[in-house]
C-alpha cells in the first residue's frame, strides 16, 4: 500500500536541516499503523511525504503501486482528494460552513454533484453519531464531535489511506479514547490508518508502532 | 458551473459586512462614472442644442478686394460674385450644391404708416432656407418662392422681431410695409434663433438686383456641402474653392481678402473637437474612480485571502487543485464587482433620469442670455455595455492579485498556522 525507500529530505532554512536520512517504510493494506518519535525526529515531515503535501529529495514513494515524485500541483491535489484523508490535531474544519458542507466538500472538488454528495455527506456523518449535528457551525461543536466531523470528511472519499496528525493532541482523555475507538472501528471495516502521535496510551491502540529516532526507523514493535 | 456559484455564494453570504464594504467602493466607483458622463453629456446635448435648428455644413463666401497683385492686374482691386457662380461652383465641386446667392442692404428703416423698425434687407433665392434657420410657423404665410424670383415681385418676409415691431398684434400678412420709398406686400413671417440687433427680412434675390444692385454683384454666396467629415477635408476643400474661384476672378489663390470665406463645418468640428475633449476628461476622472475602486476590492480582497490562509490550506489538502483556488477568488471577486457595479449603475442611469425629469425638455432660446448650457444629461445605452465589460475586466483585474496569492498557500504551513 504504502512503499517509502531510501527517502531523503533536507530543508534549508538558513542552515541546512537533514530530516529524513534513507528512510525505508512499507504499510500494508489494513494495517493501522502509529508513528511516535521524539519532536523533530521527523515523524511530521514523513506524514506530509506520505500526504502528497511535500517533495522529497531522493529516493521512491509509492502509494498504491504508483510513485509519488514531483507531481505537478494539480496532480497532487488531485492525488490527495481521491487517495488520502486527513484528520489533524487542530480539526481544520471550515469555521463558516456547516458540518454537513465540511463533510460534503472533498466530494465537491471530485465534482460530485450537489444533491448526491449531500446525501453521502449525511451517510458518514450519521456512521459518526453526529446526524443531528448536520446543520451546526464548527463553533457549535465539542473537541471530539470535531474531529468526528474532521473524520467523516476524510472518509467521504473513500481513500486509501487515512492520515492522522496528532489526532488526539486537543482533546481530553475520555474523548481521546472514543475518537480512537473510532479510528480502530474504521480500520475494522479495512481502512489503512497512519497516526502520528507522541502518546504512548493512543500509539497503544494500533497494530504497529514505528519509532523514527534521527530521521530513520528506529524500532518497529508489533501489538 | 451552478455547485460553483452556489459554493462562492455561500461564502460571500456568510461575510456579509466584508462583501458590503468590498462592493461599496466598486458602486461608488461607478456611479460617480454614470453621473459623470451624464453631466458630460448634458452639456454636450445642450450646446448642440443652440445649432440644432441650423444647418451645420455650409459655407459662406463674401467678395473683397485682391490684396495681392496678380497676372499684371494691380492690388486693391474689387471681386464681384455674380450670378456665374452658382453654376461655376455646382459644375466645380460635386460637394457643393444649394448655392444661395444673397444680396444684403442696411440702413433704411421699415416703415408700417408711423411705426418704424431698423433691420437688413435681404434678395434671396427659395433655398435660402436650407442654408439659415428660416421658420415659417402654421398661419404665418410663406416663404419666397419662385414665382417671385420669375417674376421679380415686391414681396417681403419679415422677421417675427420685425414684424413685431411695425404690426403689434395686428396680422402683417397681405399689408404693404415701406422700405426705402419701395412698397412691398408682406407675404410671410419667420422665425429664427438669431438675436441679433438687426434682424433680416427677405425680398427676393431678383427683386433686390433690379432695385438696388444692378451692377455690384452680390454681397454673399452660400452653399451647402455634402461628404465633408474631417478637418482635412474641409481645409482641403477650402483651399480648392479659393484656387478656383482665383482662377476665374484672376487674383491668387494665396490672397485671402479677395474673397473671405467662412465655413461653419469647421466651426461645428471645432466644437465637436472640446466636446471629445470634455467626454475624454470625464472619462480619464470616471475610471480613476474606478480604478480606486479595483484597488479598494483587490485591497481588501489581499486581507481576506491573508484571513482565509488556513481555509485555502484545508481546501488544498482535501483536494483543491490551483485552478480551482484562482477561479474561487476571481470569481468571488467578479461577482462582487459585478453586482455592487450594477448597483452603482442603477443608481447611476437613476440620478441623470431623474435629473433629465426634473429639467425638462430644452426650451427654444428666447434671448441671447437664455442660451441652452445643459440638456438631456443621460448616458447612451452603448455606455451601459461598455461599462459592464469594464465592471467584468475590473472584476478580473481585482481578483487576480489576491487569487494569486490564495493559490500560493501552501498546506502545510497554513494547517500549521493556529
Amino acid at each position: 500500500m504504502i512503499r517509502l525507500e531510501d527517502i531523503n529530505k533536507t530543508y534549508y532554512n538558513g542552515a541546512a536541516l537533514h530530516v529524513l536520512k534513507g528512510l525505508n517504510l512499507d504499510i500494508e493494506d489494513g494495517e493501522f499503523v502509529a508513528i511516535m518519535g521524539a519532536s523533530g525526529s521527523g515523524k511530521s515531515t514523513l506524514l506530509n511525504i506520505v500526504g502528497i503535501l511535500d517533495d522529497y529529495d531522493t529516493g521512491s514513494y509509492y502509494l498504491n503501486g504508483k510513485l509519488i515524485r514531483e507531481l505537478s500541483e494539480k496532480d497532487a491535489a488531485v492525488y490527495r482528494n481521491k487517495l488520502i484523508g486527513f484528520v489533524f490535531q487542530s480539526f481544520n474544519l471550515i469555521s463558516f460552513k456547516t458540518a454537513l458542507e465540511n463533510v460534503a466538500l472533498p466530494l465537491y472538488y471530485m465534482g460530485v454533484r450537489r444533491g448526491k454528495r449531500n446525501r453521502i455527506a449525511m451517510e458518514y456523518l450519521e456512521k459518526m453519531g453526529l446526524a443531528e449535528w448536520a446543520d451546526h457551525l464548527p463553533s457549535a461543536l465539542s473537541g471530539g464531535q470535531k474531529q468526528r466531523v474532521a473524520i467523516a470528511r476524510a472518509l467521504v472519499t473513500n481513500p486509501q489511506v487515512i492520515l492522522a496528525d496528532e489526532p488526539t493532541g486537543a482533546l481530553d482523555s475520555q474523548t481521546s479514547i472514543e475518537v480512537m475507538e473510532l479510528l480502530q472501528q474504521v480500520n475494522r471495516e479495512g481502512m489503512t490508518i497512519v497516526m502520528v502521535t507522541h502518546d504512548p496510551e493512543m500509539a497503544s491502540m494500533s497494530q504497529k508502532i514505528i519509532k523514527i529516532r534521527d530521521g530513520i526507523i528506529g524500532s518497529i514493535e508489533h501489538q | 458551473m451552478f455547485d460553483d456559484f452556489q459554493e462562492i455564494f455561500s461564502t460571500l453570504r456568510k461575510n456579509k459586512l466584508r462583501t458590503f464594504l468590498t462592493g461599496f467602493s466598486m458602486a461608488w466607483g461607478i456611479f460617480m462614472l454614470i453621473v459623470l458622463l451624464g453631466a458630460g453629456n448634458g452639456i454636450r446635448n445642450g450646446i448642440l442644442f443652440n445649432f440644432a435648428d441650423m444647418a451645420t455644413n455650409f459655407v459662406k463666401l463674401w467678395p473683397g478686394r485682391t490684396a495681392q497683385p496678380y497676372e499684371g492686374l494691380q492690388a486693391g482691386r474689387r471681386v464681384k460674385l455674380d450670378s456665374t457662380e452658382r453654376p461655376f461652383l455646382e459644375e466645380q465641386f460635386n460637394q457643393v450644391y444649394n448655392v444661395s446667392p444673397l444680396i444684403s442692404r442696411r440702413g433704411p428703416n421699415f416703415y408700417h404708416g408711423d411705426d418704424y423698425a431698423p433691420g437688413v434687407l435681404q434678395g434671396v433665392l427659395p433655398g435660402y432656407q436650407n442654408v439659415e434657420a428660416v421658420e415659417i410657423r402654421a398661419g404665418n404665410g410663406r416663404f419666397i418662392n419662385e414665382a417671385d424670383i420669375q417674376q421679380a415681385r415686391k414681396v417681403i418676409v419679415l422677421h417675427s422681431r420685425t414684424a413685431g415691431l411695425l404690426f403689434k398684434d395686428k396680422n402683417p400678412l397681405g399689408a404693404y410695409i415701406n422700405y426705402d420709398k419701395v412698397m412691398y406686400k408682406v407675404v410671410g413671417v419667420y422665425h429664427d434663433s438669431n438675436m441679433s440687433q438687426n434682424p433680416n427680412s427677405c425680398i427676393p434675390l431678383t427683386t433686390a438686383q433690379l432695385i438696388y444692385n444692378p451692377e455690384n454683384g452680390y454681397s454673399q454666396v452660400a452653399m451647402l456641402l455634402d461628404g465633408l467629415e474631417t478637418k482635412a477635408q474641409n481645409e482641403s476643400f477650402e483651399t480648392d474653392i479659393r484656387a478656383a474661384l482665383g482662377r476665374k476672378h484672376r487674383f491668387d489663390k494665396e490672397d485671402r481678402s479677395a474673397v473671405y470665406l467662412y465655413n461653419v463645418a469647421r466651426e461645428f468640428l471645432q466644437f465637436k473637437g472640446i466636446f471629445n475633449g470634455i467626454t475624454l476628461f470625464v472619462w480619464i476622472i470616471g475610471l480613476g474612480t474606478l480604478i480606486a475602486g479595483v484597488v479598494g476590492i483587490s485591497n481588501i480582497m489581499l486581507i481576506t485571502v491573508k484571513e482565509r490562509t488556513k481555509e485555502f490550506g484545508i481546501r488544498k489538502a482535501i483536494g483543491a487543485t490551483p485552478g480551482t483556488i484562482l477561479r474561487l477568488v476571481m470569481t468571488e471577486c467578479l461577482m462582487i464587482t459585478a453586482f455592487f457595479g450594477y448597483i452603482g449603475m442603477l443608481a447611476g442611469i437613476g440620478v441623470t433620469e431623474l435629473l433629465n425629469h426634473v429639467m425638462g425638455p430644452a426650451q427654444a432660446p428666447t434671448s441671447q442670455e437664455d442660451l441652452v448650457l445643459f440638456t438631456n444629461p443621460t448616458v447612451e445605452p452603448y455606455i451601459i455595455l461598455t461599462a459592464t465589460l469594464v465592471l467584468i475586466i475590473a472584476g478580473l483585474l481585482a481578483g487576480y492579485l489576491p487569487a494569486r496569492r490564495a493559490v500560493q498557500v501552501k498546506p502545510i504551513e497554513a494547517l500549521r498556522y493556529e
